[in-house]
């Protein structure tokens, strides 16, 4: 079971925001299947606290990624390297 | 159920790497949603069935449309006529309908036979809601907090963008108001003239 949850972490970050998603989503999965290994609700409530900084960081990544765009007219993570300020 | 377990576990690393393969955004996000819907699953298989209908509602549902979201508003829209043909072509949708087509086998085969055992013990919301506001109460403070500053920090990049973007057009719409007023005049004029 981790070890499905470890072949999904290993992941090059091609899309970044969506290979974060789908990192903290791997890791969320393990965090459940350790807790239905013990049967402890403790893996559900990480998975939750999970889950709301997921939803958090990708609210602000796209906010981010929408005033990026309108201020540079490019998507490329490298032409980010020369902001400052 | 064991062999829904690997089932969906080998569609979710199917469909995430394809996701991340792809170079068309949507094309990404689609397979994201896959992925995501296979992941639901395992929680269900898991025993998490709480989980897995917050991973199907807030994953699938919120974030992807969030994404969805920006990826359209981020799209040119000269090409959209090109794009939305070339989508319609069936090797582009074969390969995720295929995939969703095998999830909606699983959940098919689990309401037809009812079988709800999962592979370990199940952990019912009852008792997530009890650890949760009863040991884990500081983390739901925490996250309380994590999303209020997850809110007031995307209101301050949009504000700012539509702040800049008002300035930058009022000049433009100030030039254009006396047309549209001139436009409304002549609608109003035709429009009484063929009511009498």
């Amino acid at each position: 079971m981790l070890g499905l949850a470890g072949l999904l972490t290993r992941r090059n970050m091609i899309f970044t925001l969506m290979c974060i998603e789908i990192m903290l989503n791997a890791s969320g999965l393990a965090f459940v299947a350790a807790g239905s290994r013990w049967a402890q609700p403790d893996g559900q409530v990480m998975f939750l606290f999970i889950l709301a900084m997921a939803a958090a960081e990708v609210s602000i990544g796209l906010a981010f990624v929408l005033l990026f765009h309108k201020r540079q007219l490019a998507l490329d993570v490298d032409a980010a390297s020369e902001m400052r300020g | 159920m064991t062999t829904l377990f690997y089932l969906a576990g080998i569609l979710a690393v199917v469909a995430t790497l394809l996701a991340i393969t792809q170079r068309h955004a949507v094309h990404a996000l689609l397979y994201l949603i896959v992925s995501l819907l296979a992941v639901a699953v395992e929680f269900f298989v898991l025993g998490a069935p709480f989980v897995a209908a917050l991973e199907i509602m807030i994953y699938a549902g919120a974030i992807m449309v969030l994404f969805v979201f920006v990826v359209m508003m981020l799209n040119l829209a000269e090409h959209a006529m090109e794009v939305e043909r070339e989508w319609l072509k069936p090797g582009n949708w074969l390969v995720p309908a295929l995939l969703a087509l095998i999830l909606l086998g699983e959940l098919v085969y689990c309401t037809a036979t009812r079988n709800t055992l999962s592979l370990t013990s199940s952990v019912g919301p009852k008792q997530v809601g009890i650890t949760l506001f009863r040991s884990y109460w500081i983390g739901v403070e925490l996250a309380s907090l994590l999303l209020m500053a997850g809110l007031v920090g995307a209101f301050h990049l949009g504000r700012h963008a539509i702040a800049k973007e008002e300035e930058h057009h009022v000049t433009s719409t100030d030039a254009a108001r006396t047309d549209t007023r001139s436009d409304l005049v002549h609608v109003g004029s035709g429009g009484t003239s063929h009511a009498a």
